[in-house]
């Protein structure tokens, strides 16, 4: 029964503190053959299909992506212009504006499968490549969601529709704050608190505020697809869409705080409008 | 028949092995809810079969390991898989004379407790509540139940696992 006490004590301590970060650890490293076992067919798989594809399959991947960072060079050709006469205008208008470069790394998701309730995936980089509790996880698209647990070789990380996860967001458009709550579906965001009068969309982008300073501002978090108005409540009813590809991305990319100089970046104003990206 | 001596502890390891494999091989999103509860199942053979190697303890280390694995609090399973363990070993007796089916209704109401308990802690730390299908993986793993004991029965004997 001394067992039983001592699982409760590791629930509470686990739930409430940190200390047990180290032994969760530990036992991540004693579990990792265990994932990398039931990853391996599919990686293996993966190097199968890349190393025999066929010379001309090569070469016609080979083409779109340079036709691709062609494109993508030209837009951040024009991106650092603005930025320069962004940083330009907020030096007139006196505002702190903090340009940093931000590093990041890319790491692979391991394809096991957690708990079926909870959104969480499972990375193959852990305290080895220094990532750290509640780092923020992008895509290609958009915002995915912050890691959670950090073992040497693994990390677990929460994905932005958790029903226990939450995110500061603005709308892109018009800067208004609000903060979208996962719902526990896979495609779906929910923004309570808005009031009937609010301005917003169907189609409005979502993009992180930097409001509580986990995650870096004007990153694309989704996109609103339903605003709905009941005349008897205080708020509207509005759910988005991720515009990240949760479920599927094989890869993604986490993001250190930027290498600043001089003091914390202050929280950012509602009319930061850092990475505008277009829908 | 303590005085023998221990025989096949890599076997009972293996098969933990397997069971934790089993639970995180990822399946299509439909039917992930319905995975049997491999190493329930596994921790309910080895308390029936050798209550005097296999018991509490095994339970909570198993348990720990599968509370890693699927990013759950530490110590929620431990402690569901504990009172598994902690059941079985003082009924395993009387377990054991049952017939196959009556096995694996004892079976069902084990790893009922098991969901209960996680249930529970969810709903303590402010989980949102689950669909009514949640309670299905219980009923598969029993159903599932005459299959694994044949299965590892054959695998102590043929290993001689004492």
């Amino acid at each position: 029964m001394g067992l039983v006490l001592l699982s409760i004590g590791l629930m509470t301590v686990d739930h409430r503190e940190h200390h047990l970060d180290s032994v969760r650890g530990g036992l991540s490293v004693l579990v990792y053959p265990l994932q990398w076992l039931v990853d391996l067919p599919g990686s293996t798989s993966e190097w199968f299909r890349e190393s025999l594809s066929t010379r001309r399959e090569l070469q016609e991947e080979n083409a779109s992506l340079r036709t691709q960072q062609l494109l993508l060079n030209t837009q951040l050709q024009k991106l650092e212009s603005l930025e320069a006469e962004n940083r330009r205008l907020r030096a007139l208008l006196d505002s702190s504006f903090q340009v940093g470069k931000r590093p990041m790394l890319i790491a692979g998701l391991l394809s096991v499968d957690m708990d079926p309730y909870r959104h969480q995936i499972e990375l193959n980089k852990g305290t080895l490549d220094h990532l750290f509790e509640g780092q923020p996880l992008l895509d290609s698209q958009g915002v995915m969601g912050q890691l959670i647990h950090v073992g040497p070789f693994t990390s677990t990380a929460m994905l932005i529709t958790d029903p226990s996860h939450a995110i500061p967001v603005q709308v892109n458009r018009n800067g208004l704050r609000t903060i979208a709550l996962g719902t526990g579906a896979i495609d779906r965001l929910e923004l309570p608190h808005i009031p009937d009068n609010a301005d917003i969309r169907i189609g409005d982008l979502l993009v992180t505020s930097g409001l509580g300073g986990r995650f870096p501002p004007g990153y694309p978090v989704a996109e609103v697809i339903d605003v709905e108005q009941d005349p008897g409540r205080a708020f509207s009813h509005v759910t988005a869409r991720p515009r990240a590809l949760l479920d599927r991305s094989r890869e993604v990319l986490v993001v250190w705080p930027p290498v600043l100089e001089g003091p914390p970046l202050p929280p950012a104003s509602p009319a930061d409008e850092t990475g505008n990206s277009d829908t | 028949m303590n005085l023998t001596r221990h025989h096949g502890g890599a076997v009972i390891l293996l098969t933990f092995a397997i069971a934790l494999l089993l639970t995180i091989i990822p399946l299509s999103d439909g039917i992930r809810a319905l995975r049997p509860d491999w190493v329930a199942l596994t921790l309910i053979f080895w308390c029936l079969a050798l209550p005097y190697r296999v018991s509490v303890a095994s339970g909570f280390f198993a348990g720990l390991l599968l509370d890693v694995l699927t990013g759950t609090l530490l110590g929620q399973h431990a402690l569901a898989l504990s009172l598994i363990a902690y059941v079985c070993v003082r009924l395993h007796q009387r377990i054991r004379i049952y017939p196959i089916w009556q096995q694996a209704l004892t079976v069902l109401l084990l790893l009922i407790l098991h969901q209960l308990v996680t249930l529970w802690i969810d709903s303590i730390i402010g989980r949102p509540s689950r669909p009514p299908s949640y309670w299905l993986q219980s009923l598969i793993s029993a159903a599932l139940w005459p299959l694994v004991y044949r299965l590892m029965t054959a695998l102590r004997i043929n290993f001689s696992v004492q």
